[in-house]
């Protein structure tokens, strides 16, 4: 039995694109028995075929059924035969009634009986509307036709609100939700302790369906009493949901809000151990709560697992996000987190540099170190995507310089660790009165640009060598293209400068990436558009046009050529510089998109949101195949360590916590900032990782330590339980404050000196 | 108590008074009390709908305080036309008024004046947003081994107040500013700057080379040391002050070389520690005794250096409102022209004067030569009073053959005839001669060297012998009491043999003739033109001489003066008779003490004197 109820839900499950078809189907279903006029409701029907109370499931569905004795069907003919002599159809209706064979008198004492108990019932039922027989049945016909005009409203505002929203209209007594759920608090209560964490998750859930089951059905004041009683008892991380959801308090209100239709299009995500499901399902059928369990069918989706419950710490470390903890299945995908292999450049030793050093007497100490560079090179990881999953742009000849200088400045890389901890560099902008909203740095930390909510972006030089424009094409023409320095010939002396601005957007500019080979540079906007500025000539060259609300962020792909943005519109795009088009989008978050970030071997984007999930997407195929919960507020910074195989990520909540990816498992909480942590950045070798706040700190983190420490046995990987210690105090290595200016961006430069920068706030 | 506000956010709506208000401020009158509470809920949902998406602007505009843009831009989410005009400062712009019962909102409008409007100085423009760098040093290498910072330091923090290389003017303007509004009040030192204070100013005054080397080092380039700027200062101030009494000379050298190590600094701005760090340096220069045997020890070195730096700062410093170069200038004239002054007191007036520059020299110093030549003659030939004296003598002696010659070479028409010089400048005429015809040939090889066109111009020229107007000095553009000296005219007149002489200042008078502003390039022009040394060597003459490493102070002796002193002896004696020997009783009289008066010399300075004053004649 119980195996074919999860069946079913797999089906749904398996409908992508969430509830919406589910919902169709539902709709369909509840047609047939509005024109029979059958007073069970599709739900009603499921519930009795599926569920090991379907016996008693007559008496559990409430009011509708007041006489304990009959079975369904002779309920159902009883309320047919009552409407056709209603409704003056008196052959019909004796013929119906010899057909099913009931009593000559039946109808007559029955009916008026219904009619009789109906009165009764309204004043059991407290002050809803006069509740008879007819209203009764009146109700179901409005909310059958309420379906029926769901494709008809569908074109207006949004598509699946009203057919989302229907599936409240199955009510229950309003002033027994208090009882029910008080019911269940006291029974969970009750349980032993290894159960009580478990089932304590299912608190919030239920409360918040079972208040907007309330507010849907214009019972205002029973919600709101609901509310302000049991509000209080939730998890102090889902405070900000509550809040949204304190000030909703009309059915008009559930239209268009999208924290309520992240609710209902996504089943919230429970996972419970086998025991305590069986004691929860055992004393919902005892007590005949059918409420409650209509709607842990209809809204949750529990994942049972076999095996000891999880403890409090256990289950607080992996929940708080907006649609409950991610399906194990949904993590099983396996992710490529390897590194590509870095393509056969010589290395042109015959340097100044390097001559000079082996003259010192270091040669020694040089040869090995290449030795294991070209050997790391050469080894193809296991874990890491064909070279050719994802087309990448070949490499040109500058790049190649680059890699060299790249190559040249790691070896004299610092060494960092514990007892090496990095020097720190802070820029700070001055006078930013118009808002620094974004910053970015390049890989060689030549330049800073930073984003400005009066819609600018300004790029500075922060090497001597200063900004320089190309020469206009007329000017071009007159130089002589055979020239050895043609390309130095092609920059327009007049025009050097420490600072250039750009101008374009019409909105707070809130990401900004710099391309790898520093030839462009990206910005998106609060106007919807993602920007792509040449670092040549200092103008746009193009505008992408794709999502029609603000883009929060935007990254070029480490190889450059493809970039990856997201924003309001919940959805992630990928791009490539060269098509006006996304490439790829990715949908699947229930709320707004915060921040985006390439896997070093660009064949993953990560991305986090407001929905308080990080996702992990394939580049190739647009799937998602990472799902991390955990954190209790919006994530806005993410960074992939420099290996590829983890992932931090930091929230408003102050906390940064570290991802396995290959597992799909939390490996690590940071606990530390007091405050919203908008950059994270690991080290060049990524021993260090650093976290920038809006509580004007820079801290570190010991990052090796962090991962060594990891037990990946394979139960935990099994079963995805984590016992996090709460090491942040060891792990934390130093802290560094500002005066004033929060912290908006951290680089490691090629040499692993950190730089971070923000804008002083008076 | 999480509970209590949260009911209280769900209860919270809008009162229906409001309600009505509204209404009929668009015209709706007698609105019904049900429609108003209906209105009320539906609106404080809205307004709470939108407050929460302006949230999200706030969060991603990195603030924490929300603006009236996050509710337009939230506004514009939902498809709605912002509310415009909630920008201004002033708060609602219409008025009320009421009476005889009515009520009123009007716009208040003011009558405006015109060219009040026209006569107000703009406002001024706000400053641009610039870039800043700090930088919060780890142990990385060291030569910084003081500053290590320990994990779990949490009031460490990124010192924002100190610029790098990358701070634009603007940002600098701005901390300007912030200082005028601000009393000037001293900057709390962290542990590691008291730390690092303690060590640097140990190491520069102990007795280790080597860590004095690497202090200076530091001192010199860490970008940092802002906020330790007013100890460092202090520290010199008060250490020039006690060993000047104590005669202790090592450590005067010590101090004079964290001044050094301060001015090569990029990111210090010395200007307001100058009144510390001036009077310190000056009194390096010109204290009657430096250290306890002055017959031995190299104090000379140290006035040279001290000299030097007083140059370089003047040349840093120097601007017309504080007008350092022309205050100095005027202290060390006095106590030159003072005939009391004793000889090492002299050689350092001397030695500060001929470092800042060939104009100060003609104007100050070369007048001044047949005097001082009768002073020095009169010790080295007449009777011996005392050994210092003498070793004195023969110092200020070779000091102003080296620093005169190589300006007369260059004022100066050929050709050099020993009795023209020795009528001109006395005593030292002779010598000076010697010298000059040296720097010519010097001159005369590097011009070779660096261009032959530079020499077919170096002609003498027949018409600048027309000019008697003599000494006319120039200071350079920024020192304009020097360059109006009337006292250098009247100089020139009692002298019979200029006239005949071809008189190179004249070329000089055509530059203060033209404007003071170009006067660097003209006065190439001019040296060019009587034919001395090119263009290239002799328009920066204290720049080399700052350039001159540590390495003289160190070493014991007189070096490099040895070589001239036996021309010297050989010049005296074949011409023994001098113009000016009416002068040589008064070389002997002891003059007053300089050193107690230069100490506090900041008070000196400060005072302002009358240009008058410095042009008082010595006869």
């Amino acid at each position: 039995m119980e195996h074919d109820q999860f069946k079913f839900i797999f089906k749904m499950a398996a409908v992508q694109g969430g509830m919406v078809d589910a919902k169709d189907e539902l709709d369909i279903k509840s047609e047939p028995p509005s024109d029979g006029f059958g007073n069970s409701n599709a739900n009603d029907g499921r519930l009795l075929s599926s569920s090991p109370g379907a016996g008693t499931g007559g008496t559990a569905t409430g009011n509708n059924k007041p006489a304990p004795g009959p079975p369904e069907e002779q309920q159902t003919l009883l309320a047919v035969l009552q409407f056709l002599k209603k409704s003056k159809l008196a052959e019909s209706a004796e013929i119906l009634r010899r057909e099913a064979g009931l009593p000559e008198d039946a109808l007559d004492p029955k009916g008026t009986d219904a009619s009789g108990s109906g009165p009764g019932l309204a004043a059991g039922s407290g002050q809803v509307d006069g509740v008879d027989a007819s209203s009764l049945l009146s109700r179901v016909t409005v909310s059958s036709s309420a379906a029926a005009q769901a494709p008809k409203k569908a074109g207006e505002d949004q598509p699946d609100v009203s057919v989302v929203l229907s599936a409240y209209s199955q009510q229950g007594d309003p002033s027994l939700y208090d009882a029910y759920y008080s019911g269940l608090k006291r029974f969970i209560e009750s349980v032993l302790d290894c159960h009580r964490a478990e089932l304590s998750q299912l608190f919030y859930p239920l409360f918040v369906h079972m208040y907007l089951e309330l507010v849907y059905n214009n019972n205002e004041s029973v919600a709101k009493a609901f509310f302000e009683k049991f509000s209080g008892d939730q998890e102090c991380y889902y405070e900000q949901d509550l809040r949204i959801l304190s000030s909703l308090t009309k059915k008009e209100h559930m239209k268009g809000n999208e924290t309520l239709l992240d609710f209902r299009t996504s089943k919230f995500v429970l996972r419970i151990s086998r025991d305590s499901y069986q004691l929860l399902k055992r004393h919902l059928q005892e007590r005949q709560n059918n409420q409650i369990w209509n709607i842990i069918q209809e809204h949750l989706y529990i994942d049972i697992f076999d095996g000891m419950p999880r403890s409090k710490s256990q289950i607080d470390a992996m929940s708080g996000s907006l649609a409950g903890e991610a399906r194990r299945e949904a993590n099983k995908a396996k992710v490529f987190y390897g590194l590509l292999k870095e393509p056969e450049i010589e290395l042109p030793l015959d340097d100044e540099d390097e001559e000079a050093e082996n003259e010192e007497g270091k040669p020694k100490k040089k040869k090995p170190k290449k030795d294991s560079m070209g050997s790391k090179s050469k080894k193809q990881d296991p874990n890491a995507p064909l070279q050719t999953r994802i087309p990448l742009p070949e490499l040109k000849d500058s790049d190649k310089l680059d890699k060299i200088m790249y190559m040249k400045e790691s070896t004299k890389r610092i060494r960092l660790g514990s007892d090496n901890l990095p020097s720190i560099c802070f820029y700070t902008f001055l006078n930013a009165y118009q808002g620094l909203t974004a910053v970015d740095v390049t890989d060689d930390s030549s330049l800073i640009a930073g984003g400005f909510a009066d819609s600018t972006v300004r790029v500075w030089s922060v090497t001597p060598k200063k900004l320089r424009k190309v020469k206009s094409a007329a000017d071009l023409n007159l130089i002589d293209k055979e020239s050895d320095d043609v390309l130095e010939r092609i920059m327009d002396e007049k025009t050097a400068s420490e600072l250039k601005i750009l101008y374009g957007h019409s909105g707070p500019v809130y990401g900004i990436s710099f391309s790898p080979d520093r030839n462009y540079l990206l910005s998106s906007s609060e106007d919807g558009t993602i920007r792509l500025w040449s670092l040549q000539t200092f103008t746009c060259l193009v505008g992408y046009k794709g999502h029609n609300y603000p883009v929060w962020d935007t990254q070029f792909s480490p190889y450059g050529y493809y970039f990856v943005s997201g924003g309001h519109d919940r959805v992630a795009r990928l791009w490539a510089t060269d098509h006006y088009q996304p490439l790829r989008i990715f949908a699947g978050h229930l709320a707004d998109i915060t921040c985006t970030r390439f896997h070093p071997n660009s064949n993953y984007v990560a991305t986090g949101s407001s929905d308080r999930t990080i996702r992990l997407w394939d580049v190739l195929n647009g799937n998602c195949v990472r799902i991390f919960t955990g954190h209790k507020g919006p994530i806005h910074a993410l960074a992939f360590s420099p290996n590829g195989k983890f992932l931090a990520s930091g929230a408003t909540d102050g906390r940064v916590l570290l991802w396995d990816i290959g597992h799909g498992l939390m490996v690590g909480e940071l606990k530390g900032h007091t405050d919203t942590i908008y950059s994270l950045r690991f080290s060049r070798d990524g021993e260090i990782l650093a976290s920038g706040s809006m509580d004007n700190t820079v801290r570190l983190w010991d990052a090796m330590k962090a991962f060594d420490d990891l037990e990946t046995d394979d139960f935990t990987a099994a079963t995805g339980h984590i016992h996090l210690q709460d090491n942040s105090q060891e792990l934390l290595l130093g802290t560094y404050m500002t005066k004033s200016t929060p912290v908006l961006h951290l680089h490691f430069t090629r040499r692993n000196l950190l730089l971070a920068a923000g804008a002083y706030n008076p | 108590m999480a509970e209590e506000r949260r009911q209280k956010q769900c209860s919270v709506v809008l009162p229906t008074e409001s309600m009505k208000a509204m209404a009929e401020s668009v015209g709706v009158g007698q609105l019904q009390e049900d429609s108003c509470v209906a209105l009320s809920e539906e609106v404080s949902y809205r307004i709470k709908e939108i407050a929460q998406d302006a949230l999200k602007f706030m969060h991603h505009g990195k603030r924490r305080k929300l603006t009236t843009s996050d509710i337009d831009n939230a506004l514009k989410l939902k498809n709605v036309e912002p509310l415009y005009g909630f920008q201004s400062q002033e708060f609602i712009p219409f008025r009320f008024a009421s009476g005889g019962g009515r009520e009123l909102h009007f716009y208040e409008e003011k009558e405006v004046d015109l060219s009040d409007i026209i006569n107000t100085p703009l406002p001024r423009v706000p400053l641009d947003v610039s870039l800043k760098a700090s930088k919060e040093q780890q142990k990385t290498e060291s030569t910084e081994p003081l500053k290590v910072v320990k994990p779990g330091q949490e009031e460490k923090g990124t010192i924002q107040g100190k610029g790098q290389s990358t701070t634009t003017p603007d940002g600098k303007g701005k901390e300007k500013g912030l200082i005028r509004l601000k009393p000037r009040s001293t900057h709390e030192l962290s542990v590691e700057q008291q730390l690092y204070y303690k060590e640097i100013t140990e190491a520069c005054v102990g007795s280790c080379e080597a860590k004095r080397a690497e202090a200076l080092q530091s001192i010199a380039t860490d970008p940092g040391l802002y906020q330790m700027l007013p100890r460092f200062s202090t520290f010199i101030s008060e250490g020039v002050r006690v060993n000047v009494v104590q005669n202790n000379l090592a450590l005067l050298i010590y101090l004079m070389r964290m001044v050094k190590a301060l001015m090569d600094n990029p990111t210090l701005y010395l200007e307001k520690y100058l009144h510390e760090l001036i009077p310190a340096v000056v009194t390096c220069i010109v204290s009657k005794q430096l250290c306890l045997r002055p017959d031995v020890d190299n104090h000379w070195a140290l006035r040279d250096f001290a000299a030097r730096l007083m140059a370089q700062s003047c040349k840093t410093f120097s601007t017309t409102t504080n007008n350092i170069q022309s205050r100095v200038t005027k202290t060390l004239t006095k106590s030159l022209f003072d005939d009391k002054t004793q000889w090492t007191t002299r050689y350092g007036c001397i030695a500060g004067l001929a470092e800042l520059g060939a104009d100060v020299i003609k104007t100050l110093i070369l007048p001044r030569l047949t005097v001082e030549g009768a002073r020095i003659k009169a010790v080295m030939e007449g009777p011996v009073v005392s050994n210092i004296d003498k070793i004195g003598a023969e110092h200020v002696q070779t000091l102003l053959l080296k620093h005169c010659a190589s300006v007369i070479a260059k004022i100066r028409p050929q050709p050099d005839n020993v009795e023209q010089y020795r009528a001109e400048y006395g005593y030292l005429g002779p010598m000076l001669c010697s010298h000059v015809v040296k720097a010519r040939t010097q001159a005369t090889l590097q011009a070779q060297q660096v261009n032959r066109t530079t020499l077919t111009i170096t002609q003498p020229r027949p018409t600048l012998s027309v000019s008697q107007s003599g000494l006319t000095g120039s200071g350079g553009p920024r020192t304009p009491s020097i360059i109006k000296v009337p006292s250098s005219l009247t100089l020139m007149s009692p002298r019979p043999g200029t006239p005949s002489q071809p008189s190179p200042p004249a070329t000089k008078y055509i530059v203060m003739g033209t404007s003071a502003g170009a006067a660097s390039t003209q006065q190439v022009i001019t040296l060019s033109s009587s034919q001395s040394a090119s263009p290239v060597t002799s328009t920066v003459p204290s720049a080399t001489s700052t350039l001159q490493p540590l390495v003289k102070l160190e070493s014991g002796g007189t070096p490099g003066l040895t070589a001239s002193r036996p021309l010297q002896k050989y010049i005296v004696v074949s011409l023994p008779s001098s113009a000016s020997s009416s002068l040589e009783p008064k070389s002997s009289v002891l003059p007053t003490s300089i050193s107690s008066a230069s100490l506090d010399g900041g008070i000196k300075l400060e005072r302002s004197e009358s240009p008058g004053v410095s042009t008082q004649s010595p006869h």
